[in-house]
């Protein structure tokens, strides 16, 4: 397809771009800027950050899983368009200078990017706007101290990308690359290729393409598409668009489920969030994904659409098996409502580092209390089977018991009834069953007051 | 004078900008080729087949080598000779490079490597050291057993034994630039190739071999790494063998860089060890004797493996005084990928033992783990030492007035019988075997009141028991002990633990001839100054130190030199920038050819202006000669219109060194580095989950050329080592593939990972030995006050219960849950 899009201020016209080559590569290989590195090919270390602005604002995105087709009607900076044009140094890198930021530099450019787009934003939160880069050389230190610095100095002018304006192109299906801009027109393509491959943010479908190297025939970017974006929060349920970005899901649920945006909070990193979509991650039927569990546990109901007609469910009868979804040829998923309010729920994320790292398990409970006993409870755990899986074993066991040890303890046989987990390089089977009954009596011990929380210890 | 100042990183308006260029990003032809390796998808056997016609056939492939195919040696090791580029019908670990795609594009030979069909006779893979033990898959014809008095018997009459098992897990290196290289064929056959290395020699070396060229057909330049800590030392000989080789054959210029699944998948980590730990204390907890079986899973080839297991046996003391020992080491020969060096070499794994060992016995004797310390300490020496102002006149065993730099007769060590004496032997090689001294090691002669080392060292240099008091003065280490008891009192749940731990660290290649370097400095008629030395830049500021010695030698600023790549053909016969060497080396060889130089201005300009040579003093950008004062250019311009020579080599071997390692008796160190590092931390008994809340570190950079670089390496080396530690794990199937060959699955720390409280300070004191400006090596002995981190949690699960935690390495929340379980279990 045909795209145009900003780079550092200037108009690119790309004419028929191959659906899957990687800005990254394009940036190295065809424009010679080679300030963007290469770490790790799978969005996973930073080196490759870019800002991306479009009308959701700017924000840093890892290049190399990001489709050229993506970048259309979007402005691009890349490290080398963070100096002015006569050479001033964006505060950020006169910080990382003064503060001995760098040391072997090859991270540097993607912290310097990352941080120049958390100023542009005021972001100042650095532990997690840096989540996503990782620097194997300096401890951190000296770049969060620069990152303190430097946001006490001003934007500088052009830094402040307006995305170009372009027209809802007519060429936005060449080939196998298409790239629909209604929703109607989505069904329709999807209906007809069944096969073609869903591209949303391509934090997983990137990763077929840089890694396992594979082909992958008919593409449907769903980025235009402006429907599957949209966020409705009604009186008792929050509609999200199958394509909301986890950095918008993430801002939502801090003001209705704040346990829930804890744990996004630690969801890959800053530039993995404001590219992965909800709908995205649930498609994909991981048995990690950590959305399933807080929706399950909360309720949450799945809109599928076809071009010939629409259903929903809830949302864990969608995980059929493992690798196996209830999606039908020509279906997408389309939106997942939730209620507005759990203030029960609790979500936890067990992994080996907090920060971007994929779960071990991930465990939601949303357990009502009446008069001291159980009165209610919906429990849900991802890596803990072959998919996202709802305790109902758990459930039945808790329910009416007394909200103490007690409930714990009738609980105890029932979590083998539901898992059977298994053993891989994040933990063994032993460790997700200890750690997911440890879950219940977490839940219990910060009900009666325990300091529960080594993120909230303070020095 | 430019040295002490804290000077930014020369690179870091480059790395700001992106501007900075690594070996991926140097412009090439666009004829220029790429290259992928075809990959082994078992672990151990021999390839009965081999079907390559789908991978020639594949879109823009111009060859695909095997072995049979490659014009001379088929060998990239840096020792044995065990190492062929490509498989010679054996499969030794799942990730061998089998064959060679040379395509158009990085990614088209990516593509085509996928597709070849390597048929195999698959055989029982060894993977553990237990595996390698019932196999006896060995490296050397047995283990190295080094002892100092009886062990044994010491440990049988001690009041309190402790004995146990630790397992210590490898690591990643995680470089942020993947292993890279770039060969331009030239005329009349050389080559010269760029690669992302710690050891352009060695990368000379081998490519020579592999064109059967000698080492003046190759030259290698290393502008910079992205990142080395060890694994730039070796594992980039297999890419800039095969840019070369390929180059050869097509006549095209050829890169090759790794995906960085493929660079784990195939390079070499920190070796794993286990380690059996027997030890005698009496009453006070003083320490009788120490028994350590280090079990170290080498991998299929040599590498470095014999000098990483022999420096773990040099740390089995680690800060303590040990009256008697006996230190077992077993290099066991696995199939996995080929375990190389990492930033300490083996040291953190021997030191990581005795601090289990001074850990475990506080737990028995009830005393405060830092309280036992201190008490097995080695003393500090008896005076202040030496000031700071190291400014004294070359030492004597400089070759400061060669002008090229000499080969000494060290260099040229006596084969050990049973080793071919061929012109192929790399002797510049950390794995090389180095010859055993004539007179057989001699300690050095030690006064009968010092104490020594299992290894017969005397240990004059002591610092760390006035730099623990500092420190656990200055982070409070008695209120803070007393605050976590009473938090753990307090809470049932959450359980916070503190340890401070001390880190001494010998300096010095063990291979003894490796301890020397060359310069070569050039002052230019306008004043201006170009530096070369022998070491690498991966990030650590070497070439910043050394440009501020050449600065202050000079008296100029430091923005008047010029800093250049590494060039094997500016300064030949390198060793490795690695064992902390690089400023305690090439410092001193550069200041010896700057004062060449500056001796000769000093006698011309003494001349012209009727002074004595003596009293031409170079400081503040001018020479001062009797009453004059020119400015730096005025007098290098009269220089050279005087004729005289303003460009020099320089030449600096270490001094005082002496070494068998086969009988681990000498001084293999000249000094040692010190430090150390209080850390706190909270753990959840529920999940294992844990975190850093503080940390305190007091280190020791002799008087620091630039406190603001070795700062640096200190915050990073720390957090490095606690990531080593904690989260860093590596995981193989059984199989022998490895699961976590990616940073999605291998988790190395990120910015909220780091304490939130991190105070890293540089203890004031010069170091003893006169090295350059008396500075001490900075590089790797911060890693080890990692090993705070690893205590402070074994400390808070030790508060659940009765048992002592033997938490193994690396503590990940399974390891710390499973840890607290056997702690109130009491075991």
């Amino acid at each position: 397809m045909d795209i145009d899009f900003l780079l550092n201020g200037e108009r690119v016209e790309l004419r028929d771009v191959a659906p899957t080559t990687t800005l990254l590569d394009w940036l190295r290989l065809e424009r010679g800027l080679t300030g963007t590195k290469e770490g790790c090919n799978e969005g996973d270390c930073g080196a490759c950050s870019v800002i991306i602005t479009d009308d959701d604002g700017a924000r840093t995105l890892n290049a190399c899983i990001l489709f050229l087709p993506q970048l259309h009607g979007k402005a691009v900076r890349t490290v080398e368009g963070l100096s002015g044009p006569d050479g001033t140094l964006h505060p950020v890198q006169q910080a990382m200078i003064d503060r001995h930021g760098s040391q072997c530099g090859f991270c540097t450019p993607g912290f310097v990017v990352t941080m120049a787009a958390a100023h542009l934003n005021g972001d100042t939160g650095h532990d997690d706007v840096l989540a996503g880069n990782l620097c194997r050389c300096t401890g951190y230190a000296p770049i969060i101290r620069a990152a303190e610095d430097a946001a006490a100095q001003p934007v500088p002018g052009w830094m402040r990308d307006a995305p170009p304006p372009v027209a809802a192109t007519p060429s936005a299906s060449t080939g196998t690359t298409h790239a629909p801009e209604t929703l109607d027109a989505l069904l329709s393509l999807a209906a007809d290729r069944p096969e073609a491959t869903l591209v949303a943010g391509a934090t997983d479908v990137g990763l077929w393409v840089t890694k396992d190297l594979r082909d992958l025939g008919d593409v449907i970017f769903l980025g235009r598409c402006r429907e599957l974006r949209e966020i409705e929060v009604g009186a008792d349920t929050i509609r999200l668009g199958a394509g909301v970005t986890m950095d918008r899901v993430h801002d939502l649920m801090r003001t209705h489920h704040p346990a829930y945006a804890e744990m996004i909070r630690r969801y890959g990193g800053g530039q993995v969030r404001a590219a992965a979509t909800i709908g995205g991650n649930i498609a994909n039927g991981s048995p990690i994904g950590d959305n399933p569990p807080p929706l399950i546990a909360m309720g949450a109901t799945l809109h599928l659409a076809h071009r010939d007609g629409r259903r929903e469910m809830p949302i864990e009868e969608f995980f059929l098996e493992y690798g196996r979804q209830d999606r039908r040829p020509g279906e997408i998923v389309e939106a997942v409502t939730l209620p507005v309010s759990a203030p029960r729920l609790k979500v936890w994320k067990l992994s080996k580092r907090f920060d971007q790292d994929i779960s071990a398990v991930c465990g939601a409970f949303d357990i009502r209390i009446e008069d001291g006993h159980v009165s209610a409870a919906r429990i849900a755990f991802g890596g803990m089977a072959g998919v996202p899986k709802r305790a109902r074993a758990v459930e039945a066991a808790l329910i009416g018991q007394r909200w103490s040890d007690d409930a714990v303890a009738a609980a105890w046989d029932a979590w083998e009834r539901d898992f059977t987990p298994m053993s891989d390089m994040r933990a063994s089977a032993g460790y997700r069953l200890s750690a997911a009954r440890n879950m219940l009596s977490r839940y219990l011990l910060e009900d009666l007051g325990a300091a529960v929380n080594v993120l909230e210890v303070t020095p | 004078m430019s040295v002490t100042r804290p000077l930014p990183h020369d690179a870091a308006r480059l790395h700001v900008t992106g501007a900075a260029r690594y070996v991926d990003d140097i412009p090439a032809p666009a004829t220029c080729l790429h290259l992928a390796f075809g990959l082994s998808t078992e672990a151990a056997g021999r390839i009965t087949a081999l079907d390559l016609a789908q991978v020639r056939a594949a879109p823009g492939v111009v060859a695909v080598l095997e072995a049979g195919d490659l014009p001379f040696t088929n060998d990239v090791s840096p020792s044995a000779h065990d190492e062929p580029l490509l498989a010679d019908g054996r499969i030794h670990y799942l990730g061998q490079p089998v064959f060679l795609v040379v395509a158009t594009s990085h990614l088209a030979a990516r593509r085509a490597a996928r597709l070849g069909r390597i048929t195999t006779e698959a055989r029982d893979a060894i993977l553990t050291v237990e595996d390698a033990l019932d196999a006896d898959a060995r490296f050397e014809d047995g283990p190295r057993i080094w002892a100092k008095g009886d062990a044994g018997e010491a440990i049988d009459g001690a009041r309190h034994v402790v004995e146990g098992r630790i397992g210590i897990g490898g690591q990643e290196h995680f470089y942020l630039e993947g292993q890279a290289a770039l060969a331009f064929p030239q005329e009349d056959g050389d080559m010269v190739v760029h690669s992302s290395t710690q050891h352009p020699t060695e990368i000379q070396h081998k490519v020579a071999d592999s064109l059967g060229l000698p080492m003046h057909g190759v030259r290698v330049e290393t502008r910079r790494m992205g990142g080395g800590f060890g694994g730039k030392e070796s594992q980039g000989n297999a890419l800039a063998v095969a840019c070369a080789v390929a180059a050869r054959i097509t006549g095209r210029p050829c890169r090759m860089r790794y995906d960085r699944d493929d660079d784990m998948t195939i390079t070499g980590k920190r070796h794993d060890l286990v380690i059996d730990y027997r030890a005698g204390f009496d009453a006070d907890g003083r320490i009788l004797g120490v028994e350590f079986l280090h079990l170290v899973r080498c991998g299929w080839a040599q590498d470095l493996s014999l000098p990483v297991a022999d420096r773990a046996m040099l740390h089995a003391d680690n800060a303590y005084h040990l009256p008697a020992a006996r230190i077992e080491s077993h290099r066991l020969r696995t199939n996995t990928q080929s375990a190389t060096a990492f930033r300490g070499f083996g040291g953190p794994q021997g030191m990581v033992g005795i601090e289990r060992v001074m850990d475990h016995a506080a737990h028995i004797l009830g005393l405060d783990p830092l309280e036992l310390r201190r008490r097995n300490y080695y003393a500090d020496a008896d005076d202040e030492g030496p000031s700071a102002d190291g400014a004294s006149g070359p030492p004597a065993t400089s070759g400061s007035n060669s002008d090229t730099p000499r080969q000494d007769a060290a260099a040229h060590p006596r084969v050990p019988a049973g080793l071919p004496d061929d012109a192929g032997l790399d002797v510049a090689s950390r794995g090389a075997v180095g010859a055993v001294p004539e007179h057989g090691g001699t300690a050095t002669a030690a006064r009968g009141d010092v104490q020594t080392t299992p290894y017969g060292m005397a240990v004059e240099d002591g610092i760390l028991n006035a730099l623990t008091d500092r420190l656990a003065q200055d982070c409070d280490y008695a209120g803070r002990r007393a605050a976590v008891a009473a938090w753990n009192e307090a809470n049932p749940i959450l359980k916070r633990g503190l340890a401070l731990t001390p880190v001494k660290f010998g300096i010095s290649f063990t291979l003894t001839h490796l301890n020397q370097a060359g310069a070569l400095v050039h002052v230019y008629q306008d004043g201006s100054i170009a530096m070369n030395h022998g070491g690498t830049e991966m990030g650590q500021g070497l070439f910043q130190k050394v440009a501020q010695v050449a600065a202050s030698r000079f008296g100029v600023e430091v923005g008047a030199v010029r800093i250049t790549a590494t060039d094997t053909g500016k300064v030949p016969n390198t060793s490795a920038t690695a064992a902390s060497s690089g400023s305690d080396l090439n410092g001193m060889a550069v200041r010896a050819a700057c004062d060449t130089i500056r001796t000769r201005m000093a006698e011309h300009l003494a001349e012209r202006y009727q002074a004595r040579p003596d009293e031409v003093r170079f400081a503040e950008g001018g020479v001062r000669v009797g009453t004059e004062t020119l400015s730096f250019a005025a007098a290098a311009k009269l220089c050279y219109e005087g004729r005289v020579s303003l460009s020099a080599t320089g030449y600096y071997r270490t001094p005082k060194l002496e070494w068998d390692r086969i009988r681990g008796v000498g001084r293999p160190f000249f000094y040692f580095a010190y430090g150390a590092a209080c850390t706190e931390v909270v753990i959840d008994t529920l999940t294992g989950e844990h975190r850093m809340l503080r940390t305190d570190i007091l280190h020791d950079a002799g008087a620091s050329l630039n406190p603001a670089i070795d700062i640096g390496q200190v915050e990073g080396g720390f957090i490095q080592g606690a990531g080593w530690l904690t989260t860093e794990e590596l995981v193989w199937d059984d199989a022998g593939r490895l699961r976590t060959h990616a940073p999605s699955t291998y988790k190395i720390p990120v910015a909220s990972d780091r304490p939130p409280v991190f105070n890293v300070a540089l203890w004031d004191g010069a170091n003893r030995e006169d090295t350059i400006y008396r500075s001490k090596a900075v590089g790797e002995p911060p890693l080890m006050l990692g090993i705070s981190t690893f205590l402070a949690l074994s400390d808070a699960v030790a508060s659940c219960g009765p048992g002592y935690p033997a938490l193994d390495a690396p503590a990940t929340p399974e390891r710390v849950l499973d840890a607290v379980g056997r702690a109130r279990d009491g075991l």
